[in-house]
């Protein structure tokens, strides 16, 4: 029997980077807002034994608990899907700020020609050039409208930077100056200029100076020192939600944070949703909590199972390519992985911050001619100093034993003396990629797991091979006497780490035929639950997501408040 | 704390060999049992050390009182001696600095596989369990505490058919064509490839190189200092933009912990 609670205005399933957005925002309107986070809680001074390897980054301390909670994939329907049984390419974040704690800080802007991709590759290359089974879509929303959401974002996490050239138009310049360069990025930076590029300093949550944000919290400067990508910070110099949204909405006595409440399903009466049906995991009691509006604000692939579970929406069928609800997903194409080694130098590479780096934008969206390629979008190439740590970074020079006396020499040797980067390519969306429920396996609630079929298409190996060519000549432009680059992409393997930039599955859009979400994150035909995330984007960009994510959020804030006040469709 | 402890009767004991051997279970009826017991006496005294690698080799005596950590929490002795030679032909002493033994790193490994870790307490081990493919990552029912009784039988197995000896009194080279011969997933191995159970041991040899010393090995920082490595660092602001490469002494997280 579950414990019905008093009903609130809106409540958040998860309390990460979207729903403490939507938790300050909505309680400074002056909403009772109830945030569920299925984690326990999480604060800086947890942090202070934070710069240990093992425990964070190969033991994943901060990472959900598969022995709970995991998917299972395979790489197309021909497979049988399996369990996902250890981390591997992937990593999904718990607990009171989610993924945005251990996030490295990268915060970028989609770019104009991302929210209105199918319009303009039609427009410049004609119809023929989209290949029949990639799902291109407009998002139903344009950089322009989207632009005030970006800079709010901005503006309360701090981020530090210096204008993209090739960027969409800004309305303020970046509230803290770009972060500190080191010999590396100064290397990469000379190398890019030589060869023609504009580089640029990467825009970055690991904050360049103190800060004061507009909602009057104060955090100070990073200390470069080494650990930001699965790590939380001990200074909270890093942008997460413990450290800026969530205090906001703690001081408005509004915000009802319970930790250990996993939801579990979302209730609806028609076309309405009526709240939420959570287990408090530690007493293993069931409550209904009531609300206006049910905020979908977990990861990417909960908002997707929760909305399935819960049978709320059209699931997606990739045979008739009808249904919205698991559509979509992509991934980021990691690709052109390029390896340089100087005899001659060492790097302080032992330091360093998440968000720490140089890049070249010449090659991502539509800012180069695709006439000729087999390939549409692109990649950011970048160079970072995130702080080279001693467990995950073994590079050592081709034909080298993988262990063993040569094996150790090298890669001593090595150490700090070689560097590396990649292109970060984006994904482009496919008919049969796409999320669905498993039928053979299940979570610790008995619940079916989320099935994710996906793999790698021509479009990413061409992408990789035309980016190889260009990470090699700024390698080789920045003097190493040795380079190595991985030009091809073998089938997606999800055993070595790549990326935790799942998007899709409950995707926006203009047409509630081949969308779930307007765009204020609404659903189409269920007026009071919103799904902000990257959950939402109709494919992925050559960027990291949070920026994105974070204008989505404040857009779908101003959309609740909307719907709160006057009800209905908002589009 | 402390004036309790000297008073423990227990540890009073503990500071005698003699009676620590009757309160461990190791005589039976006053007599010492053989096997186990020959081989602590052996090892206390130095006497049983006669290969090449054994003798670099850090025996629980040899780091001694000074060292509590150095002891078993998982393997059995035998185990423990497998992994230790196996360990360093991975990551062998040379010039550069020490190898895997000398790094305490077969400990780390036994204080892994006894934590949550070996026996997957975060990792999805439910059924049922069909082989995959190789895009799907790791679909055994084995934990990784079954995976090295495993992997170690099977090295002691192979390398008895292969030269008729316990892996531990083999030559370097021959060790190392073992260890080849699992890496190349040729030896028969029961419920995971003896391919995975090689990877999983040279991985855990280099965490074990260096990984912070509160988890057992790494010794010294040693393992940090070969690839000039600072360990827990509060702050690089002042040396970040810094052109010349810059050695800085490493520190633990023991240097953090309530200080």
């Amino acid at each position: 029997m579950a414990t019905t609670l008093p009903k609130t205005d809106v409540v958040l399933i998860g309390v990460g980077w979207t729903g403490g957005i939507l938790a300050a925002e909505l309680t400074k309107k002056g909403y009772q807002v109830v945030g569920l986070e299925r984690g326990k809680g999480r604060k800086t001074a947890d942090f202070i034994m934070v710069h240990d390897e093992l425990r964070y980054a190969m033991r994943y301390d901060l990472m959900q608990d598969l022995s709970k909670e995991t998917i299972t994939f395979r790489n197309n329907e021909k497979m049988r899907a399996l369990p996902m049984r250890q981390y591997g390419s992937f990593l999904l974040g718990t607990d009171v700020g989610g993924s945005g704690v251990h996030w490295n800080g990268q915060t970028w802007r989609f770019l104009p020609y991302d929210f209105q991709i199918r319009t303009m590759t039609e427009e410049r290359y004609g119809k023929n050039k989209i290949p029949e089974d990639m799902q291109l879509q407009d998002w139903g929303i344009t950089y322009d409208e989207l632009e005030p959401y970006f800079d709010q974002f901005e503006q309360m996490a701090g981020i530090s930077g210096e204008e993209n050239p090739h960027g969409g138009k800004r309305s303020n310049p970046y509230p803290t100056g770009p972060m500190k360069h080191t010999p590396a990025m100064s290397l990469f930076k000379e190398a890019c200029e030589n060869l023609g590029y504009k580089p640029f300093t990467q825009p970055s949550a690991n904050l360049s100076e103190a800060y004061t944000n507009p909602d009057g919290i104060a955090r100070a400067a990073c200390q470069y020192c080494g650990f930001c990508e699965r790590f939380g910070c001990e200074y909270g110099a890093k942008a997460d939600p413990t450290v800026t949204v969530l205090p906001v909405a703690e001081s408005t006595g509004k915000f009802d944070l319970r930790t250990h409440a996993n939801v579990v399903e979302i209730l609806h009466e028609g076309n309405r949703a009526t709240g939420v049906r959570f287990v408090d995991t530690q007493s293993g009691e069931e409550f209904i909590q009531p609300a206006e509006v049910v905020a979908v604000t977990s990861y990417v692939l909960n908002n997707v199972r929760l909305l399935l579970q819960s049978g709320i929406g059209k699931p997606y069928d990739p045979k008739t390519g009808t249904g919205v609800i698991g559509k979509n997903y992509a991934y980021q194409n990691m690709c052109a992985s390029t390896t340089g080694f100087f005899e001659e130098r060492e790097f302080n590479i032992y330091a360093g911050a998440g968000s720490l780096g140089m890049c070249v934008d010449e090659f991502n969206g539509d800012n180069f001619d695709h006439s000729d390629l087999n390939f549409l979008h692109g990649a950011n190439i970048f160079l970072g100093q995130l702080g080279k740590r001693p467990i995950q970074n073994n590079a050592v020079r081709p034909d080298t034993p993988s262990w063993g006396a040569k094996f150790k020499e090298e890669s001593v040797k090595y150490h700090n003396r070689s560097l590396s980067f990649n292109a970060q390519g984006a994904s482009m969306p496919f008919r049969y990629h796409y999320l669905d429920l498993d039928p053979t396996y299940k979570d610790a609630f008995g619940n079916p797991l989320l099935r994710m079929t996906y793999d790698f298409k021509e479009q990413d190996n061409e992408m990789s091979k035309f980016m190889a060519t260009k990470t090699e000549e700024i390698m080789k432009e920045m003097g190493a006497s040795e380079v190595i680059v991985q030009r091809e992409k073998g089938p997606y393997n999800i055993v070595p780490y790549q990326s935790t930039h799942n998007t899709g599955g409950v995707i926006m859009g203009n047409d509630p035929s081949t969308s779930a979400l307007n765009n204020y994150m609404q659903m189409w035909d269920f007026e009071n639950i919103f799904v902000p995330g990257a959950s939402a984007f109709p494919h992925n960009s050559g960027y990291n997501p949070t920026g994105t994510v974070g204008a989505l959020s404040y857009r779908a804030a101003e959309g609740i408040d909307l719907y709160l006040k006057n009800g209905g469709s908002l589009v | 704390m402390a004036d309790q402890d000297k008073k423990d009767p227990l540890l009073e004991k503990r500071s005698s060999r003699r009676s620590f051997l009757k309160s461990s279970g190791l005589t039976v009826g006053g007599l010492i049992v053989g096997g186990a017991v020959g081989t602590l006496i052996g090892k206390e005294s130095n006497e049983t050390t006669t290969t090449e690698d054994t003798k670099k080799a850090p025996t629980p005596q040899g780091t001694g009182n000074a060292n509590p950590n150095a002891a078993l929490m998982f393997f059995t002795p035998n185990q423990f001696d497998i992994t230790n030679a196996a360990v360093e032909r991975i990551f062998p002493a040379d010039d550069n600095g020490p190898g895997a033994q000398e790094l305490l790193v077969a400990y780390f490994i036994d204080h892994q596989l006894a934590s949550g870790w070996g026996i997957g307490a975060k990792e999805y081990m439910a059924g049922p369990f069909y082989p995959g493919e190789e895009t799907q990552g790791y679909q055994g029912s084995l934990n990784r505490q079954e995976i090295f009784t495993v992997g170690l039988e099977a090295i002691e197995r192979h390398s008895a058919e292969k030269y008729e000896k316990s892996f531990p009194e083999l030559s370097g080279e021959e060790q190392d064509a073992v260890l080849n011969d699992f890496q190349e997933g040729n030896v028969e191995m029961k419920g995971v490839s003896s391919n995975y159970f090689f990877n999983l041991l040279r991985s855990t040899t280099i965490e074990g190189v260096y990984a912070d010393p509160l988890y057992g090995g790494n010794a010294n920082m040693g393992g940090w200092e070969l690839k000039k490595y600072p360990g827990h660092q509060m702050s690089y602001f002042n040396m970040i933009e810094q052109e010349e490469f810059e050695e800085i002494e490493p520190k633990s997280l023991s240097s953090q912990h309530n200080h």
